[in-house]
């Protein structure tokens, strides 16, 4: 019976543990996003920023691109890829002029810490046509200035 | 009972009407490495249709709530049931499992961890997962003398998934601690799957090839502490498949085959889901007010 109470009451430590450690992640979430940080985009390799997209001369790849983003992409980046309360603008310059290379890196790796998950579970090609559709909407930074100093 | 819990899981997708195309694996026991997108809630219905020598047939169901707590983190709740044919119909229990991601960077084996607390009663028949030495003539007792031997128990399981030209390959390894004096028991599952086609189509479809993930896995108990290995355990063989629907529904079948003379002949084993996106935030805004 102790044994049991206390497995259990391990258990609830360790799980109450990780439940703050999810809160001061979220916390640290929206911090991230009030400063539009795109730092994470400089963090691939050259290798991976350097591959070019295999559906770069492909006709339909970004309108299938686009039905991806809808599915999986909207909830964070709003319809328009111009961001929301959770991810970032993805019209901003930082990731407008990246290469394709390092969009699809950071969608295969995602950014697991600050909350963008990881996307390899689309097929690659997939991801490659992702890549185009937002390359596709072009630089449009619409954020609206920190009001604080 | 189980039309109760196909009910309570049609009603839950109705009140949430949004809709998020999942991206599901056709495994009903092995798990991959990708876990809830943050603050999505994944509801389930799963059935198992189960064939019992020298007893009564069986129908196993479960009802699971999966969701993003953040990128890194998924918790899932289940409540299950079984209906014995010529027996009865009862509860089983409830699991509250937890899978976390230790690494930031996606490598080509991607480690997994995976806690889990389930408390069920001696009638669970849901097969989950295996582990020990779950055997077939396990389900023989009826209904009655089993369902008040209840078990608390630990699971911890190591998760190992890859993609590699298109295939996810997923390696389970289980070691499970009935909270009483039991040993620790082990079991594993591997899985492999494909979509149909690698290529998203430029228009909404139902039945495109890339909304359907082919595969297989194999799993079953590999004894305890004392007597490790494959002597006195069961072992399935179950193709299947994942049709992820673009309507944010998706369905999942996989006949089950056992592979060995302790193992149920056949099981059909099917479920349906529907994925919730914004869950999270949806509670918080009902609960605080603010988006």
């Amino acid at each position: 019976m102790n044994h049991r109470v206390f497995s259990l009451a391990f258990l609830v430590v360790i799980l109450g543990g990780l439940i703050g450690l999810a809160q001061t992640q979220v916390n640290k979430d929206v911090a991230s996003r009030a400063s539009h940080d795109y730092s994470e985009l400089n963090k691939s390799p050259a290798k991976a920023r350097n591959r070019l997209n295999p559906f770069q001369n492909d006709p339909d790849s970004v309108a299938a691109g686009q039905l991806l983003f809808e599915d999986h992409c909207t909830e964070c980046h709003g319809t328009t890829g111009e961001g929301g309360k959770k991810g970032p603008n993805l019209r901003a310059p930082e990731v407008q002029n990246a290469t394709d290379g390092t969009l699809f890196w950071l969608l295969t790796n995602g950014v697991a810490w600050r909350g963008m998950p990881v996307w390899s579970r689309l097929p690659e090609a997939q991801r490659w046509q992702l890549v185009r559709y937002v390359k596709s909407l072009g630089i449009r930074d619409g954020l609206k200035p920190d009001p604080k100093p | 009972m189980s039309l109760r819990f196909a009910a309570l899981t049609f009603i839950l997708a109705v009140l949430f009407p949004r809709l998020v195309r999942a991206q599901e694996n056709p495994y009903t026991v092995t798990y991959d490495q990708f876990l809830e997108e943050p603050r999505n809630l994944g509801i389930e219905y799963f059935s198992t249709f189960g064939t019992q020598r020298g007893g009564n047939d069986f129908h196993a169901y479960w009802l699971e709530f999966e969701y993003g707590a953040t990128a890194w983190w998924t918790t899932e709740f289940y409540l299950d049931a079984q209906t014995t044919f010529h027996d009865s119909t009862v509860p089983t229990g409830f699991r509250w499992e937890n899978r976390f991601r230790p690494l930031k960077r996606e490598y080509f084996i991607n480690p997994v961890l995976y806690v889990e607390y389930e408390h069920v009663n001696g009638a669970d028949k849901i097969l989950k997962e295996l582990e020990g030495h779950d055997i077939e003539d396990d389900f023989l007792t009826p209904n009655a003398e089993v369902r008040d031997e209840i078990k608390n128990e630990l699971e911890l399981k190591l998760i190992l998934g890859s993609n590699f030209k298109g295939w996810n390959i997923s390696e389970n390894f289980l070691f499970v601690k009935n909270l009483t004096n039991e040993p620790w028991e082990f079991g594993y599952a591997v899985g492999a799957s494909r979509p149909l086609a690698l290529k998203a189509s430029p228009k909404r479809c139902s039945l495109c090839p890339q909304n359907f993930v082919a595969g297989a896995e194999m799993y079953g108990g590999l004894g305890d502490r004392y007597h490790f290995g494959l002597h006195e355990t069961s072992q399935y063989l179950a193709p299947g498949v994942a049709w992820n629907m673009p309507s944010g529904w998706t369905l999942r079948v996989s006949p089950t085959f056992g592979l060995n003379d302790n193992s149920h002949r056949f099981m059909l084993r099917w479920g349906i889901a529907r994925e919730i996106p914004g869950f999270g935030d949806m509670v918080k805004k009902l609960f605080t007010g603010r988006p």
